[in-house]
């Protein structure tokens, strides 16, 4: 089969697989946002207080917050080691379309950094003493708020890639672009603690996937293209 | 129809012209400025409610909004320079960065000031401090980005595309953050419908606008001309204007 005429379901699995793959053999890659995840929450309960009402009245907050850093801290190896090694390049100049490349290589990071966050959730909010009945707008939320997290944040490394100390300037960039995510985040688990219907929020977050998912591919590979030059 | 246009593409034409716009932006500035800050300041009738400290609102308005207003020029210029890859608009938004930054830091400051005596505290979490706040950030990122990168055309398409991503993430962030919360009063001086304020307090305020508009304008045409010259500081022309200035200046230390 030749390259030029695979169709965009190849090219989405083969980018997809190849990501995954290497992935698996880089395991710390995978464990560190994990693990810095876990650390974060418990050193709130440490520097506020062991209250059980305290806790879980930020419980949400404390989650989410947690979540934003360690998918920025995470984000690095979207691009990096691709763009150091010049694997990166020969995407771009490949004939298929970006779009489709770094939707797969987007959708690979929210296997590898997403999904064992949405999967550690609960036992966190186990520890933070959660409302029982936030669980499920938990989950919701994480599982659709997370892919926006890491969609948004593709595009801050996308243009920091070829910048020597990009960490510290990604957060900067990408942070402010979270809050919309956070805010309706945390208030659909409070209105969801509180009995009430949170489907407005939802709504509002899976708004806002689907307008990332369609938007910021584009905004990705034009900043690749100029970060490649 | 757009032929008139064309000669400006042209980075010495806009620098001539950029510099002979300056003093006249100048003088209307501190024409509008003058009035607009004395009426508002000294003549311009005490608010009911508020007294004599509510005057900061003819600057913390201004600012507030032309700190917005600076944020889409440079999302129209950042666009110009990405769909027609038309080079000026990038040092246009280079231009326009700080000057933005700088208004959106006098807009939370004024704000805080005024904050203390009327709500009696500097600092609220209310909807459109924290939004303005973000657009803060949003400003600081986009600087950022601009001096990590070594290469002028790189770094000006870079922060092009963060701004335009901010410019789409802005009105998100701003119902987002009204949602969450409000405690800020509703705006008084509502463009189209009829505004709630009285005209004698209307006045000095549209002056006050239109001047520190103005001077927006003077800053950016003087940062807009600096950043003509460090992108084009290869060219002939440019050489020509450093020789000229060194030249004028040692004939002035040997006088």
């Amino acid at each position: 089969m030749s390259i030029d005429n695979l169709s965009y379901r190849a090219v989405f699995s083969l980018v997809l697989k190849r990501d995954l793959t290497i992935a698996m053999r880089h395991k710390d890659d995978i464990i560190n946002p994990l693990l810095f995840f876990v650390i974060v929450i418990t050193l709130f309960p440490l520097g506020i207080g062991p209250e059980a009402q305290t806790l879980s009245r930020i419980a949400p907050g404390i989650i989410w917050v947690a979540a934003l850093l360690s998918t920025l801290l995470s984000l690095d190896r979207l691009f990096k080691s691709d763009h150091n090694d010049g694997s990166l390049e020969q995407m771009l100049l490949s004939p298929q379309p970006v779009f489709i490349l770094v939707l797969a290589k987007i959708f690979a990071h929210w296997l590898i950094t997403g999904l064992p966050l949405i999967l550690m959730a609960p036992l966190l909010a186990v520890l933070l003493h959660f409302n029982e009945q936030s669980y499920g707008a938990l989950m919701l939320t994480l599982l659709l708020g997370t892919p926006v997290l890491s969609l948004l944040g593709a595009i801050g490394v996308a243009l920091t890639v070829g910048i020597k100390k990009g960490g510290v300037l990604l957060s900067l960039l990408v942070l402010p672009l979270y809050i919309p995510v956070l805010i309706f985040a945390t208030s659909a688990i409070d209105t969801a603690a509180l009995g009430l219907p949170y489907s407005g929020q939802l709504a509002i977050i899976a708004a806002l996937f689907f307008g990332a998912l369609t938007l910021a591919p584009f905004a990705v590979g034009a900043a690749l293209k100029v970060s490649t030059n | 129809m757009w032929k008139w246009l064309h000669p400006y593409a042209n980075p010495e034409v806009s620098y001539h012209f950029t510099g002979k716009l300056i003093p006249w932006l100048s003088a209307l500035t501190v024409l509008f400025l003058s009035i607009g800050i004395i009426w508002a300041l000294a003549f311009a009738p005490a608010d009911y409610q508020q007294g004599d400290s509510f005057r900061i609102f003819y600057i913390h308005v201004p600012a507030a909004s032309l700190s917005m207003g600076i944020y889409f020029g440079m999302a129209i210029a950042a666009f110009t320079s990405l769909v027609w890859q038309f080079k000026l608009a990038d040092a246009s938004a280079a231009a326009m960065a700080p000057v933005g930054a700088v208004f959106t830091a006098i807009a939370l400051i004024t704000g805080a000031a005024w904050g203390k005596p009327m709500w009696g505290t500097w600092w609220i979490w209310d909807a459109r401090l924290t939004s303005e706040l973000i657009l803060l950030f949003l400003y600081l990122g986009v600087i950022a980005l601009h001096s990590a990168f070594e290469d002028k055309t790189l770094a000006g398409k870079a922060a092009g595309i963060l701004t335009l991503v901010g410019v789409i993430n802005l009105p998100i962030i701003k119902y987002s953050v009204e949602w969450w919360n409000t405690l800020h009063q509703g705006s008084t001086v509502s463009k189209l419908g009829k505004p709630s304020m009285s005209v004698d307090m209307l006045w000095p305020f549209v002056f006050c606008f239109l001047g520190f508009a103005l001077l927006v304008g003077v800053i950016v045409c003087i940062r807009f001309r600096s950043e003509i010259l460090t992108r084009n500081s290869i060219r002939p022309w440019v050489k020509a204007i450093a020789l000229e200035h060194t030249s004028s200046s040692k004939v002035a230390e040997n006088k």
